[in-house]
């Protein structure tokens, strides 16, 4: 199997473990990933929600790149996904916009005949790969590890048809393949407040707020995120987020989680790049990594 | 004591809005809103709103801009999408919310050094320039335009992230870079040409 890999700006800055760790878990479960040559920022919800004809333009220039190489793309982070996917829908159904991206495409030298499929890496490891492949790689079980799952809003809403929009369990089953135990977290989809936090504090952090509360209170010893946003939010503002006392617990990857599990070392996944440390956890669990 | 009319006339409407919001992108079946409040319910900012979605969905399609282009509910819409996946009519209650904002930056009409409308001007700056985002350099810019001040309460977590390797020094940038510029004119001259 091989993909064409979208990493996109944030897995290059404040993400840079997801895409330590993305790498790691396809390596150890051999899958070829290939970085799309001289990919561009998707526009993302600052440039959509703003300049959305733009936003298509640029988005259709991965696409049109990725097309050469007549593979699926992997695209990791959740807006750079929903971006991906809403330009294609949106190409198919509004004639204007086509023509737009189509005139902006050619004076580049490019087309987009819209036949390359964009996913997510929970999707090609459930669906491509599967539990069983994954259980029986697995080197350092997570001795049931307990996972609040947490998968925001763009990864499942509004276009993805891998998982249930209001119940995805695609994070949950990988996770619990690799030991972990799952915990009742039903905010799993409650949005983070994306970029909120830096331009509405109060309110970002309020959202924060009960999406850490509810972790804490059933149980969860860690969170595992698909979104370098969520994951940013949930671990930087810990002390912000106004719980009493206030509330410490790591927020990974479960890209992080998972290359554990399958015997990465913690320094190759990002582990040292946490705010809040897992360590202490994996110490209580008696979960011995490498 | 100041006596203010609380209902709205027929009279205070502009009619061009209302057309323009059902003929916009997203707009098709605002017409066949039930007017049920799902996105209300669902949505996770709707206790901060001036207008809840639902009752912003009724005041655009009725013509009454000034109070949906001054509304905050605009910009409290994170594109979370769950009320587009609720919504029984399927009305594509978060792309009209994009809609709204953008009319709303056209017309001046959100409060002066409001970081979103400056956190877009930047992020397109940089995007035209370099191909990528470098989100240090964009946080920093954006919040010397806004908030001085905040920036440096930010400082401490800043350094943090620095030291665990999560904020570049150094920009990312794409090898075409020409190709940037040559894809956003011919954007900005197709909408011009077709007027869009």
């Amino acid at each position: 199997m091989k993909y064409t890999y979208y990493p996109g700006c944030s897995l290059r800055g404040t993400g840079r473990a997801y895409e330590e760790s993305l790498l790691a878990v396809f390596r150890a479960l051999d899958i070829e990933l290939q970085e799309l040559e001289d990919w561009n920022c998707c526009g993302a919800t600052t440039y959509l929600s703003v300049d959305e004809l733009t936003s298509y333009a640029l988005a259709a220039r991965n696409l049109a790149l990725a097309e050469r190489e007549h593979r699926d793309v992997i695209a990791p982070c959740a807006a750079c996904y929903l971006v991906l996917n809403k330009t294609q829908r949106y190409m198919h159904d509004y004639p204007d916009i086509k023509l737009v991206v189509t005139r902006a495409l050619a004076a580049i030298g490019l087309t987009c005949e819209d036949n390359v499929r964009v996913r997510h890496p929970l999707d090609i490891l459930l669906h491509e790969v599967g539990l069983k492949a994954i259980a029986e790689k697995v080197k350092t079980p997570l001795k049931g590890l307990k996972v609040a799952p947490y998968y925001g809003c763009q990864i499942v809403r509004p276009y993805a048809t891998f998982d249930d929009q209001h119940n995805p369990t695609s994070m949950d089953r990988l996770l619990e393949a690799c030991g972990a135990k799952i915990v009742y977290y039903p905010l799993k989809t409650r949005c983070c407040g994306g970029s909120q936090k830096g331009t509405l504090p109060e309110i970002g952090l309020d959202l924060i707020h009960y999406l850490l509360s509810e972790a804490q209170k059933n149980g969860a010893e860690v969170i595992a995120t698909v979104c370098p946003l969520c994951q940013f939010n949930l671990e930087c503002f810990q002390k912000e987020a106004g719980n009493h006392p206030p509330i410490s617990m790591p927020v990974l990857y479960f890209t992080q989680l998972m290359a554990l599990a399958l015997g990465a070392s913690a320094n190759t996944i990002g582990l040292q790049r946490s705010l809040v440390p897992i360590a202490p956890v994996l110490a209580k669990k008696e979960i011995a990594y490498a | 004591m100041e006596l203010k009319r609380t209902v709205k006339f027929e009279a205070d409407r502009d009619p061009e809005f209302a057309r323009w919001i059902s003929h916009t992108v997203g707009g098709e079946r605002i017409r066949q809103c039930l007017q049920c409040g799902l996105c209300s319910g669902t949505c996770p900012l709707s206790l901060y709103m001036d207008y809840t979605p639902r009752r912003l969905m009724h005041l655009s399609r009725e013509g009454f801009k000034e109070e949906v282009l001054s509304s905050s509910s605009i910009w409290l819409c994170t594109a979370c999408y769950a009320c587009m996946v609720e919504c029984p009519k399927k009305i594509n209650v978060t792309h009209l919310m994009y809609a709204l904002k953008q009319r709303a930056i056209e017309e001046g009409f959100y409060p002066k050094r409001f970081p979103i409308p400056v956190m877009a001007q930047q992020f397109s700056r940089m995007v035209r320039r370099s191909g990528r985002i470098t989100e240090s350099w964009l946080i920093v810019r954006v919040f010397l335009r806004t908030a001085i001040l905040r920036l440096l309460g930010m400082s401490k977590l800043g350094l943090r992230l620095f030291l665990a390797g999560r904020m570049n020094v150094r920009k990312e940038r794409i090898e075409r870079r020409q190709e940037m510029v040559a894809l956003l004119d011919s954007v900005a001259a197709t909408r011009k040409e077709l007027a869009l």
